[in-house]
């Protein structure tokens, strides 16, 4: 195959997964600044396999864009740590309130601009769990999509042959590039930062776009460009309930076991 | 008047539960609205598929066979689905969030810029007026965890059509629809949508398990969170499952650790459960967990944090080591069955 030019995309999350005691405030809302904003774990997932395809590939390289505040530029830096060639972190108020649909707009655009031969996305990213960004970047660059990556088994003169990861088995497929690919968490992980990379890059300055320099239709883009709203937000609060509350004392787990052989809830 | 729409998951040629999940909804709305449901079928081999369907109140079943449409694949069934909708002009259209739903609602989504919202749990039609004072009649509530699970969100989708959805298997529940008539078959003209550039991927082998570990069958679960401490201590729960006649579940903490299999995952980003009986042990109760089981009809929950949330949802909490109240509960199980 010849070189390609990978892009990877990425977002910077909350680590929802670590929603600890001080992470919702007295009121009960969720109180954002108390969660650390990390590099989502799939996307890590999906630069491991394009930095492999650089080390398979010769010629190849590895660019990650993202979309995000300011300090989303972090991730973009770790990923050049990793050995990524290059980030481009796209932002401004224009992108914000951006829903699944509107997200995948603003990527394509700068997509466009990047000209890539191979895209390559986390599966989902972890505030979300939508897994939809993806197929919608496939669906407007109009470019074949293979999803749940897990590896790349082989590749061919124009095509990569690759192995899917469903709800139930693996399939196999063979596609040709330019193609969209969206990665598993089950895929190897990714490499650590490279210590004379780090000192090598660290100051090295990254790309920032505005709205206006990925030539976006307005409509599109953000909160306008968002087909879907919020009509309500609801904290999570738990039902209150009776309750029986023990030690676990013999007795009492005796009792409990009586009472639901008694009321067939268990035979 | 503008129909709804579900589009039907095939598991070679039987209809996934997840789909007729989906209709059972879908039959629900549609009466709402006044309105027909129709299901649209891709594959090969159909003959006879609307038998199963009608059973689920589709007034309509959409059909194309044609053998590059099984297995599923991203693009032909994009393309078509697409035209379909484009011709048929639903107000809305609803998905299994599986695998193939997930990879291809989206898809659609982008091609139609209509509005597509992942992994709903509940999906209700009501008014919306938003803050410029425009004001819409028999909208598609469609409700979803977010943020991690820590708030339910509740979106709409003022003014694109078809209002789009995914629904993960076992969270609605499948229930013929009574003195239901026979669905109309409806031939899809399909060859006019495909592209031949819709089939450029090939499928190369395929390997689809049968489904190992069911666990939203089973009458009694015993779930283990990141507080059963090893994968050693899981056995505890094994042998009281076998026991009780229950599968063994796990929060995803405890997946990620390593403890057990991913397919036992329950939660938000697993699968969700409504047994009789949910023991909860070594689990905190993080909303992302509870969200897949709190539809159970009774749940004891065994902790050692006395402020575990799991505790709130409990029917039984018990404030205590898993270790030792789980050989108790076996022991009196035996000595108090028959």
């Amino acid at each position: 195959m010849k070189k390609l030019n990978i892009v990877v995309l990425a977002k910077q999350v909350p680590d929802t997964r670590n929603v600890g005691k001080d992470a919702m405030t007295a009121e009960g809302t969720v109180n954002r600044a108390a969660l650390a904003a990390i590099f989502n774990p799939e996307d890590l997932n999906a630069l491991e396999m394009a930095l492999a395809l650089k080390s398979q590939i010769p010629g190849t390289t590895v660019h990650v864009l993202t979309m995000g505040p300011e300090r989303a530029e972090e991730i973009l830096r770790d990923s050049i740590f990793r050995g990524a060639d290059g980030g481009t972190l796209l932002s401004g108020r224009e992108f914000a309130g951006a829903d699944t649909l509107a997200t995948s707009y603003a990527l394509t655009c700068a997509l466009k601009k990047l000209n890539p031969d191979l895209v390559v996305a986390g599966r989902q990213a972890i505030d979300g769990d939508t897994a939809q960004v993806g197929p919608q970047v496939a669906g407007k660059m109009d470019l074949p999509q293979v999803t749940y990556a897990e590896e790349v088994v082989e590749i061919k003169e124009s095509t990569l042959v690759i192995k899917r990861r469903l709800e139930r088995g693996v399939e196999t497929v063979e596609c040709p590039v330019p193609a969209v690919i969206t990665v598993n968490g089950t895929a190897p992980d990714c490499r650590p930062k490279n210590a004379r990379r780090v000192m090598r890059y660290k100051n090295m300055p990254l790309t920032v776009w505005g709205a206006a320099d990925v030539d976006p239709d307005m409509d599109q883009l953000g909160l306008n460009g968002s087909p879907t709203k919020v009509k309500k937000i609801e904290n999570v609060v738990f039902r209150a309930k009776e309750c029986k509350r023990m030690t676990g004392t013999d007795t009492e787990i005796e009792g409990m076991m009586k009472e639901l052989i008694a009321s067939h809830t268990i035979g | 008047m503008n129909s709804v729409f579900v589009y039907i998951e095939l598991e070679g040629r039987t209809p996934a539960e997840v789909s007729l999940e989906l209709l059972t909804k879908g039959r629900e709305l549609a009466t709402t609205l006044g309105v027909k449901l129709e299901a649209v079928v891709l594959g090969h081999g159909l003959d006879g598929i609307e038998k199963e369907l009608q059973h689920y109140g589709a007034d309509v079943v959409w059909v194309a066979d044609d053998k590059e449409l099984a297995p599923f694949r991203t693009l032909p069934h994009t393309s078509i689905l697409c035209g379909l909708i484009e011709q048929e002009q639903p107000q809305i259209a609803l998905f299994g969030a599986t695998s193939i739903g997930r990879d291809f609602a989206p898809r659609v989504s982008a091609a139609l810029k209509s509005g597509l919202t992942a992994d709903c749990t509940e999906l209700v039609i009501g008014d919306h007026a938003d803050a410029k004072g425009n004001e819409y009649k028999n909208l598609l509530y469609q409700i979803r965890p977010a943020f991690g699970g820590n708030i339910i969100a509740t979106i709409v989708n003022p003014e694109r059509r078809p209002q789009m959805a995914t629904v993960r298997e076992g969270v609605m529940k499948r229930e013929h629809a009574k003195g239901h008539g026979p669905a109309e078959v409806k031939a899809i003209d399909y060859k006019k949508w495909l592209r031949g550039e819709d089939l450029v991927v090939k499928i190369i082998d395929r390997h689809i398990e049968a489904r190992e570990v069911d666990l939203k069958a089973a009458p009694v679960i015993v779930a283990g969170g990141y507080g059963v401490g090893s994968r050693d201590n899981f056995k505890l729960l094994y042998e009281l499952a076998e026991m009780l006649g229950g599968e063994v579940g796990a929060s995803r903490a405890a997946v990620d650790a390593g403890f057990t299999e991913h397919c036992r995952q329950i939660g938000q980003t697993g699968v969700t459960v409504r047994p009789h009986l949910y023991i909860a042990c070594g689990i905190s109760g993080q909303i992302q967990h509870t969200a897949g089981m709190d539809g159970s009809s009774m749940v004891i929950s065994i902790d050692k944090d006395p402020d575990a949330p799991i505790h709130k949802i409990a029917d039984y909490a018990i404030v205590g080591d898993m270790n030792e109240v789980l050989p108790k509960m076996v022991k009196y199980y035996k000595q108090n069955s028959k």
